[in-house]
Parts: C-alpha cells; structure tokens; sequence
C-alpha cells in the first residue's frame, strides 16, 4: 500500500474511533457537560490534558522551530512545561476545591460583581477564539497536504468531527476522545523520533542519542552537538547551542518570553478547566503530575529531534548538487514547504548565511522525518493521523470553554438567572454548535491578523487571568475594584502593544521595543501591571465583604492548618 | 511550597538563562551543561518539583484527615 491509502487507512480508524467514544459517553446533565460529572481519574485526567494542551503548533511546529533557533527554542520547552509547576502549587487544586463550573465563575464570586465575571468571561472567549482558528487551519493544512483535499473541505472534516463529540457528548466526550487522541499523537511522534534517533547516533531513546556521538559520515565518533555546531560554523552561522550571541533573542526577551509562557499556560481557560473534572483537590494535583509527565514525554523529545533533523537537513543538502538530491525532498518541494533558489547559478546548494538559495519551512522537520529517515509508509500516515488528533483534540476543548463562558457565565449567572438546567444545556449546546461553525469560517479563511494573534493568545492569558486568580487564593484583601482594573488594564496594555509592533510598525527592531522585550514577551509584563495595579487599587477601594474573606480562607483550609502547626 | 518555586526559578531561569553561557563552558557527556538545562533537565525538575509536592500535600492532609 502507498503513503496515501495508509493515511485514508490510519485518519479514518482514528475517527471513527473518536466518534464511538463520543457515543459511548454522551452527557444529558449541566454538569456532565461542563465538568465530565467531576468522575474523571487523575491518570485519564492527565492524558487528556496533554492532547487538550499540546496544539498542532506543539506536535507540527515546535520542532521545526527549535531546530532552526537552537538554544533559544528553550523559551518554547520551558515556557510551555514550566507552567504546570504554577498549576499545580498555585491554582488547580484551590479552584478544584472551590468547586463550581468554570474559572469566571470563580472569578465573578470571589470578587463579588457581575462585572468581574463578565470581563473574564469575555477574556475567555477572545483568548480561546485566537486560539481555536489556528487549530482549524492546522487541521485543513494536514489533510491539504497527506490527502490532497483542499484546505476548506479539510476544515470542514475536521468542523463536522469535532461537532459530533463536543455538541453531543460536552465534557465528558472531549475527555475520552483526548485520552485516545493523546495515545495517538505521542505514538505519532515518538516512532519516528526513535527511529531517526537510532540511525544517527545508533541510540533508540532521543533522549540519550541526543547527547550521543554520530555514527557514520565524516563526523562519525564526535558528539551530536559539537558537530552541529561545527556544521553552523562551517555555515558561518552562529553556532546551534550558544545563547544570546548575535542573531539570537537576547536574555532579557529569552526570559519575558518563557515566562509569558509559563504564566500564559497557568492562565488558559481551556487547561484550568480540566482541573474541574476531577473528583477532589488531590485528584487535581496528581492530574497535573500526570498531564506534565505525559507532556514531558513529547518535549523532551523534541529538542532531540530538532538535533537530528537539523544535522540531517545540513550534512544532505549543504553543498548537494541539486540534481543529486535525495527523493523526499523533490516530493516535499512539490508542496512548497522546502524550495531551491540557485542563485549563483552553479547548481550546488548553498546553506551558508547570506547565500539565501534554499528556503525551509519549520514545518517539514516534523512532517518530512520519516521520510528522511527512510521509514515504512504506515509511519508517515501516522504521523498525519497525530497532527489531525494534536488539533481536534485542542479545538474540542477550546470549544468547549467557549460554549460555557456563554451559557453559564454570561446566559445563567447574569442574564437568565432562573434558568432550568435542561434550558442551559441546549444553550451550551447551541452556543457549541454555533462557535464550532464561527471556528470553521476562521480557519477556512483566516484573517490576517488571527494568524499573527494566535501565537499570543499566551500573554493575553499571561497579562489578564493569571494575576487576579492567584490573588484571589492568596488574598483575602484584594477587591472586586482592583481585580477589574488589574485585568483589563493588562489585556489591554498587552494587546496594545502586541497589535502596534505586529499590524502598525511591524518592521520596528529590538531598539524600538519597551526595555528590549519583543511582543511576545510582553504579556510578562502585562502581567505585572496586572498584579501591581489590581494590589494598589484594593489598598484604596472598601475591602471585600466578610463572606468574601471568609470564602478565601475556606479555600486555602489544609494549608493554613499546616500553618498552625 | 517557597522552597518548591525557589527551585522552579533556580532551575529554569537561573540556569536554563542567566547563567548558561558559564555553564556552557562544562559538559556533561555529549551536552553542554547550561544547554542541556535548557533543553532537557528544565522539564525534568519541572515533573519532579510537582511530583514532591503532591505527595506532601498528601502527608499534610492525611496527618489532618482531609480527603
């Protein structure tokens, strides 16, 4: 069988699949909708949060990007895990224990005012809506590339999957799927990485051919790494693990933009909420071991394969006679993901910096692997299935915490009080379905702003949700005033600054940004306006009433017990 | 629970970002040490970090009969 009858093969057992799973756990409660009937296992729990968690961007993208950045890809593998630290000592098992639906609705009691929950609720929505489109398009451009459809009729695939188990089944059907969905995309992901790993350096584990020597070629018996910074300098590149020399981000954007990240996963409605799901504060810390674990699993081998595709991409290409050059890279050149411009006219590639005659996209490090390492076609078709299993699995979830910050935040805590919970499940389910076709619309035709704006919808978390969640629990002082002020005041700073250096001056440079920090690092300081100013304006406003205090104590119980001790 | 973000900070912004060049003078098999923290051991302390946690939080409260 070729490549694309396994991928028909492989993409079409996975969704169907997905949709009995989604059959077999259908919801007719509020709570089973919103919540999964908080019956789920923390190891399950985990699971699902790794697919809820790692995007298209993490299973597609990242790999590519560090292979091309080097060091500096540290912001994504530790922006991206060192979060869940956060998660899990300062957030999930306080709001698990609180208890309730959604983090608004947190957020709308603790600070006493409707208009606190409907400022969350709506950073909610504009964060997960940035998010979702770029799921969707990572959904069309898989299918558009391993099974020849258009892109729109691969979004709308994807629309119609998603649709099916996240209308009909809410919560409790994302979470199974994105069990399943997980098993699939790390299979996906760490069979070729082996494989590649095992023909480089003759170890299996990535993790350890890493920091192994090559094999065979020139380099054979040298350490990956020293002979990849050997190849850069050969390039005139600067070499692949040196941090901060010229061309690279400097330390202080290395570390606003990792921390952005951080806070940004802490703060993401879609990755909080899955702490709910679970049946006890305990169950929610172990879920968050569980969920970095099983993430550990595919950014832990990234960097590996970033190594290995990189070594690969120079020591083939780098000074290959165009008209000898290996097969994969005719058939990926056919998609424009990797195109030669002979610009000296000699017919020999040329990679050193400056000469500008091959172009690579990030993509191809991932999606090409297998071919590169010359592995069965059952692997590439697989690696088709983990791409559309990494998007459907981060839309679903998405999608979900829209639907609730519509139908519980807004429609039952503010607008319709007296709803019936039957009424509100229709709503979610409506308002599901309706998001779902919002989704679609974007990813068949993105604007050109969403596309920029999604890789940001980290420091609009960062700046917005982070802060006055942690001084909720932490607090008992801090006021609905402040709180307010705290988080519009950074989404807005952030999204300002975001939008003036990407749409107005795009072509400003590090010595036009605020103390060197690009875009994507400022969320980090958005959120400590955030902090700062949510903390001053409580010291000025009527503190918060007894309840309120009292609540905050409530939830912090076991802690301050230990306290006392 | 101090202690626990005192070496989430050391481990990842300490040593995975001020401090790598220096630490990139050291190898350890085939990595450059400060890399390596970058790249790799940041995630691990990171699962460790949340792994003691959760298993004091539970010592805590079973010494206090919380479920």
């Amino acid at each position: 069988m070729n490549v694309q009858a396994w991928t028909y093969l492989i993409v079409t057992a996975t969704f169907a699949l997905y949709i009995g799973i989604a059959w077999w756990s259908r919801v007719r409660t509020t709570s089973g909708f919103y919540v999964a009937g908080r019956g789920v296992p923390a190891v399950a729990n985990g699971m699902a949060t790794g697919a809820d968690w790692m995007s298209a961007a993490s299973f597609i993208s990242m790999a590519g990007l560090i292979s091309f950045m080097g060091y500096t890809g540290t912001i994504y593998l530790m922006g991206w895990t060192g979060g869940y630290v956060l998660l899990a000592l300062l957030l999930a098992p306080y709001l698990r224990k609180y208890g309730k639906f959604t983090t608004s609705e947190f957020v709308g009691d603790r600070y006493y005012s409707d208009a606190a929950r409907l400022v969350a609720a709506g950073c909610t929505i504009f964060v997960s809506f940035t998010y979702i489109a770029g799921q969707m398009r990572g959904v069309g451009v898989v299918f558009s590339r391993f099974l020849e459809v258009e892109v729109h009729w691969g979004v709308i695939i994807g629309v119609v999957i998603v649709f099916f188990y996240a209308v009909l089944g809410g919560m409790r059907g994302i979470t199974y799927t994105q069990v399943a969905q997980y098993c699939v995309l790390i299979v996906a992901f760490l069979i070729p990485a082996a494989a590649i790993s095992w023909k480089i350096t003759g170890n299996p584990i990535p993790q350890f051919g890493f920091g192994g020597t090559v094999q065979e070629g020139q380099q054979a018996g040298v350490f990956l790494l020293e002979a990849l910074d050997a190849l850069h300098r050969e390039l005139r590149l600067p070499e692949y693990t040196a941090a901060f020399v010229p061309g690279k981000k400097s330390m202080i954007d290395v570390t606003a933009i990792a921390l952005a990240l951080m806070v940004g996963t802490a703060g993401l409605p879609h990755v909080l909420v899955r702490f709910y799901t679970v049946r006890s504060a305990r169950a929610a810390r172990w879920s968050a071991l569980w969920a970095l674990v099983f993430i550990g699993l595919l950014y832990t081998t990234a960097p590996a394969v970033a190594a290995f595709a990189r070594v690969n991409l120079i020591s083939t290409l780098h000074n290959t006679s165009y008209s000898e050059v290996p097969e994969w890279f005719r058939s990926w050149e056919t998609t424009g993901l990797i195109s030669f411009d002979d610009q000296d006219g000699d017919g020999v590639i040329d990679m050193s910096d400056g000469a500008n005659e091959l172009t690579v996209d990030q993509d191809i490090m991932v999606l090409a692997n297998p071919e590169i390492a010359e592995l069965p076609a059952w692997v590439v078709a697989l690696v088709a299935a983990g791409g559309l299993a990494a998007a459907l699995s981060t839309a679903a979830g998405l999608l979900l915490v829209i639907a609730s910050a519509i139908s519980h935040d807004i429609g039952k805590s503010i607008l319709w009080k007296d709803m019936s919970s039957r009424r509100e499940l229709l709503l979610a389910r409506v308002t599901a379905s309706v998001a779902v076709v919002v989704a679609a619309y974007f990813g068949i035709s993105p604007p050109g702003f969403v596309a920029q704006v999604v890789a940001f919808a980290f420091g609009l978390a960062a700046s917005s949700f982070f802060p006055v969640l942690v001084l909720g629990i932490f607090t008992r002082s801090t006021t609905k005033e402040g709180a307010i002020a705290g988080m519009s005041s950074g989404i807005l700073f952030t999204g300002a600054y975001i939008v003036y250096f990407r749409l107005i001056r795009p072509e400003a440079t590090a010595e036009d940004w605020l103390f060197g920090i690009s875009p994507e690092g400022i969320g980090a300081v958005g959120m400590l306006i955030n902090f700062s100013l949510a903390l001053i304006v409580s010291r000025f406003t009527k503190p918060p009433p007894a309840e309120v205090q009292q609540l905050v104590s409530e939830i912090r119980l076991p802690r301050e017990r230990a306290a006392d001790s | 629970m101090a202690i626990l973000l005192a070496v989430w900070f050391v481990c990842s912004y300490v040593l995975g970002i001020f401090l790598v060049e220096p630490l990139n003078g050291t190898r350890i098999g085939g990595f450059p040490l400060g890399f390596w923290f970058a790249h790799q051991g940041s995630i691990y302390v990171f699962i460790v970090l949340i792994l003691v946690y959760a298993a004091m939080m539970d010592r805590l409260d079973r010494r206090y009969g919380v479920d």
